[in-house]
């Protein structure tokens, strides 16, 4: 049986922010930190949008490109997210119930810093590979904080993408999936605290490019492949230079990598940035494309993916909702002041 | 508690613009009527559901500048009466716009955002709030 992704939406808020305007308020050449990051601008959410509102946004358009899909026959529905809105009320039943899928199918929230959208699209493949449910529904989004001043706060976004998996009219057939797993502590947020801490350049080599690289490596090796056999390659991106960097490290050119690479204009969607950048790819993607998708989740972890786009992108109604070039384009600027009140930094009297 | 039951009840209207339809006189109802007024005797047992359409355009609006506490964070802000493209009439907010830019006619659609909160431990309610279309 063939398993893949039988359709797909991405949302991102329409507000934008620039680093030199964040630069400004802590007295830091913002402009060069986003030139070092290589990111050019963020998202920000509404006050009206978390979770919960992005991840329907993104479900309701992967629903609206496959008007033949009935709802009921979705039989799980998994949110990746570090940024649910509740502690304890899953973000799944919320958007379950917003694309009518419920009351006959399961749900549940995941968490895996910003692979937990990778890895519900996993488990979906799981149950879908298992016959145990017909369709699977796996979305990663994130409102992600970084403390004011902080180097986070230059990239932290907000975005989501939303995948269909079954294995009837695949678009994608997901050719195989692996994961590189390790106890290693380079970001948490312990239980109740608003912003997460990171461990500066230990987020580097021996978290990121260690996880990645080696996933990589594992999936080159299982499929006998290398960096050329594929059309297009996605990676995690906490900014726009780790993934730039990674990639030429695995062979990739930057070409291969130009749609899967969203950071630069959005910033760091978290569990949002590998399911967008993807989404971004398959939006340009033709039968027969063969891509590379690998994620990380601090903590740690990378989910790889190999996948073929199939014939059955010729019949699929992609333009049935908007791409994402369209949902990022026309964005509306927003000073410090205005991104602090939205992001609830600012004290309010009771 | 009360009130976390009757927000519940009101979920499929507010998330997915579910309404009702008189087969009877054809008359579309939102929020929901399980009798309807028109027919009477004449309109029970053929009162079914109906999913309002999503899209339409802005029949009237008007910027409102003292907000309630629940829309501090987004004043001024557009309030909106939709006539959606089956023809219902529904009042919300029209957000992510540019004020100077709402006008009469304009394509709107339906999307899910946060209406408020009860405060930083109570419920968060969702419902339909319109943003520009095209
Ligand atoms: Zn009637």
């Amino acid at each position: 049986m063939d398993v893949g992704i039988v359709s797909y939406g991405g949302y991102v808020p329409r507000y934008r922010i620039k680093p030199e305007e964040i630069g400004r308020i802590w007295g830091v050449d913002g402009k060069s930190m986003g030139k070092g990051l290589m990111i050019y601008q963020k998202s920000v959410p509404s006050p009206d949008e978390d979770v919960v509102t992005i991840a329907t946004e993104a479900a309701r358009y992967m629903m609206d490109r496959v008007p033949d899909v009935d709802p009921k026959d979705i039989g799980a529905i998994y949110v990746g997210s570090e940024s649910h809105p509740y502690a304890v009320k899953p973000t799944a039943t919320i958007v379950a119930e917003a694309i009518e899928a419920t009351p006959a199918m399961t749900a549940a929230d995941m968490e895996f810093a910003c692979k937990a959208g990778t890895a519900g699209i996993q488990a979906c493949m799981g149950l879908v590979g298992a016959g145990m449910v017909k369709y699977g529904v796996a979305i990663g989004a994130d409102t992600s904080q970084g403390a004011p001043g902080d180097a986070l706060e230059y990239s932290a976004s907000a975005g989501g993408a939303a995948y269909l998996i079954g294995s009837e009219k695949v678009i994608a057939k997901i050719n195989k999936t692996l994961s590189f797993t390790t106890d290693t502590p380079d970001f948490w947020r312990r239980e109740g605290q608003p912003y997460p801490k990171h461990g500066g350049r230990f987020t580097g080599e021996p978290a990121y490019f260690k996880h990645i690289t080696s996933a990589a490596k594992m999936m080159f090796e299982a499929m006998g492949t290398t960096a050329a056999d594929y059309k297009y390659a996605v990676f995690h991106q906490p900014n726009g230079k780790f993934p730039t960097r990674v990639a030429k490290q695995l062979g990739f050119s930057d070409e291969q990598i130009q749609y899967g690479l969203l950071t630069p204009n959005i910033g760091n969607t978290y569990s949002g940035a590998v399911p967008l950048g993807l989404a971004n790819v398959l939006d340009h993607a033709e039968p027969g494309d063969r891509i590379f998708v690998t994620s990380y989740g601090s903590g740690a972890g990378s989910d790889a993916f190999d996948i073929t786009v199939t014939d059955e992108m010729a019949n699929y109604r992609r333009d049935n909702a908007p791409t994402l070039e369209k949902v990022m384009a026309d964005p509306i600027y927003v000073d410090y002041g205005i991104y602090a009140k939205f992001k609830g930094k600012i004290l309010m009297p009771e | 508690m009360s009130s976390v039951a009757r927000e519940w009840r009101e979920v499929p209207g507010r998330y997915n613009l579910k309404g009702t339809k008189c087969a009877n006189c054809g008359t579309i109802y939102f929020p929901r009527r399980d009798f309807c007024p028109k027919c009477r005797r004449a309109g029970i047992g053929k009162i079914e559901e109906y999913d309002i359409c999503r899209t339409g355009e802005v029949y009237t609006y008007s910027i409102v500048y003292d907000a309630p506490a629940m829309c501090d964070m987004i004043k001024p802000y557009a309030v909106v009466m939709v006539r959606t493209d089956d023809g219902v009439m529904i009042a919300g907010q029209l957000v992510d716009v540019d004020l100077e830019k709402v006008a009469i006619g304009m394509r709107v659609r339906a999307v899910m955002r946060k209406l408020s909160t009860d405060g930083e431990s109570g419920i968060i309610r969702y419902g339909y709030k319109f943003v520009p279309a095209e």
